[in-house]
């Protein structure tokens, strides 16, 4: 057993409506967990739920045994938001100086994210500065520091040239092989297969969860996007 | 709460603003600039107007201006997802407003330093009291905007709420505050209400000083506004929530 992450009954109530209905899955250390599903079913509300900052949260969640939210695992969880949540008037070296100082994380793992995240050489640009896809790589820099062991990435590479995608999938993938739980949410079906495992979501809820393979083989398609489409009809018949 | 995070946050807010060139030249001269428009007002007046009212305003500039910056500068927090990411990292509530308070609070001994400096050499505010206990409790009111502007930021939603939030919350304190009606002088509901605000004590502190040499009264104001900066920052940390909806 090496789950990271712990769900059972998960539902999300978000002003009067239920937005996740009954969740049940779990997520395993060394693995990279791919959150697939449209815009708007569920995705972002899910991860606020895992990182424990989502209200009207019922069921279980844990993260490494601990109720989601506890505060001795907010040390060890990377979050990054949709919308780059960094200071835009400071530079990428002020902005991850300073969550290093809030997280307690080494000075040297400042210059190693800057580094993981390809912004060297704008390391002292100031944030307003740059590109959408440079801000989010910033956002996800500050999300590395201090070595977390449950990254929550949601829709890190939206935006980004394929170049630097197939990078940051890369860092990714060796996060997941040092240990850690890697959860990352994505809208684009083509990238589920550089996942380990996916959590396919509709609606609230799960419409699918296993491997890529496992996955298509059941559905009988070719690729992701068909087996999301035969999944749902199976599910509306 | 640790000593290391509010610094942190202390010392990230003072980049922030250090970055911004116009908001620091405004946090600086502003007051002072006002201060000198007034003294020009009564220069040519018999009456010692100007020492009248001067201290008075010496307590309401810092006070307007922590505010307004206070409750936009969080919001803004707020509304880039920066505070949520804090939030969700090892970072106190307490740690979040302290480090707020120390970095504004700094740049109120500034303004104040310099506001203060100006009317008493060189535009000739007379006091009988100490001057740098005229910068103590200028620095004071200033904290005291900086926690109300922290705590009624919670309750805006856009930069529209929160500016409106001066006339709603400021704007009444400086009617009451004892600088256009003596407060002994208001109608009795309204000299209650005015006991009630912490402006008419950070105020009364101010006149203390200008007119007597005795500072007991001094402390036991200055005492009540800190209570009102406590209260403040401790509703403050109640309304900041680690899970929003």
């Amino acid at each position: 057993m090496n789950n990271v992450v712990e769900v059972s009954d998960l539902r999300v109530v978000r002003g009067k409506r239920e937005v996740l209905h009954d969740l049940d899955f779990s997520v395993r250390a060394g693995e990279v967990t791919g959150l697939l599903g449209p815009s708007g079913c569920g995705k972002t509300t899910l991860m606020r739920a895992l990182v424990g900052v989502q209200a009207k949260v019922t069921g279980t969640v844990t993260v490494h045994g601990e109720p989601a939210g506890s505060p001795s695992l907010r040390s060890r969880i990377g979050y990054v938001t949709q919308a780059s949540s960094v200071y835009d008037d400071l530079t990428v070296t002020e902005n991850l100086r300073f969550f290093a100082k809030v997280l307690g994380a080494p000075a040297s793992s400042v210059t190693s994210a800057i580094e993981t995240v390809d912004l060297v050489s704008h390391a002292d640009q100031v944030v307003r500065d740059l590109s959408g896809g440079q801000r989010s790589r910033v956002s996800l820099a500050a999300a590395l520091l201090g070595s977390p062991s449950l990254l929550v990435l949601d829709e890190p590479t939206v935006g980004l040239d394929p170049v630097l995608r197939e990078q940051l999938w890369g860092t990714f993938r060796s996060l997941a092989e040092e240990g850690a739980a890697v959860i990352v949410s994505s809208h684009v079906m083509d990238e589920a297969d550089r996942c380990d495992r996916l959590l396919l979501m509709r609606e609230g809820a799960i419409l699918a969860d296993g491997s890529p393979v496992e996955i298509k083989q059941k559905a009988g398609a070719d690729d992701i996007e068909h087996a999301f489409l035969t999944l749902v009809k199976e599910a509306a018949r | 709460m640790s000593l290391r995070r509010t610094l942190a946050v202390a010392g990230r807010v003072l980049a922030q603003i250090r970055r911004d060139h116009r908001t620091l030249v405004m946090l600086v001269v502003l007051p002072t600039l006002l201060m000198t428009l007034l003294w020009w007002m009564y220069e040519e007046s018999p009456a010692p107007i100007f020492d009248q009212i001067g201290p008075a305003l010496l307590a309401i500039f810092p006070f307007i201006v922590m505010f307004l910056v206070t409750s936009v500068t969080t919001l803004r927090e707020r509304s880039s997802g920066t505070l949520e990411r804090l939030l969700a990292m090892p970072l106190g509530k307490g740690d979040f407003l302290l480090g707020y308070a120390l970095a504004f609070g700094l740049l109120a001994a500034v303004q104040s330093g310099v506001a203060v400096g100006v009317s008493v050499g060189l535009l000739g505010l007379e006091i009988a009291g100490s001057v740098a206990l005229l910068v103590v409790v200028a620095i004071v009111d200033a904290v005291l905007g900086t926690a109300l502007g922290l705590l009624v930021s919670a309750f805006a939603t856009t930069e529209f709420q929160a500016v409106q939030f001066m006339p709603a919350i400021v704007v009444p304190q400086i009617l009451l505050c004892g600088l256009l009606v003596p407060r002994d002088s208001l109608p009795g509901v309204l000299e209650a209400i005015s006991d009630l605000l912490p402006l008419s004590y950070a105020v009364d502190a101010m006149t203390h000083l200008v007119t007597s040499s005795d500072t007991g009264d001094v402390w036991t104001d200055l005492a009540v506004v800190g209570g009102f900066v406590v209260a403040g920052l401790g509703l403050g940390a109640a309304t900041l929530r680690r899970r929003t909806p």
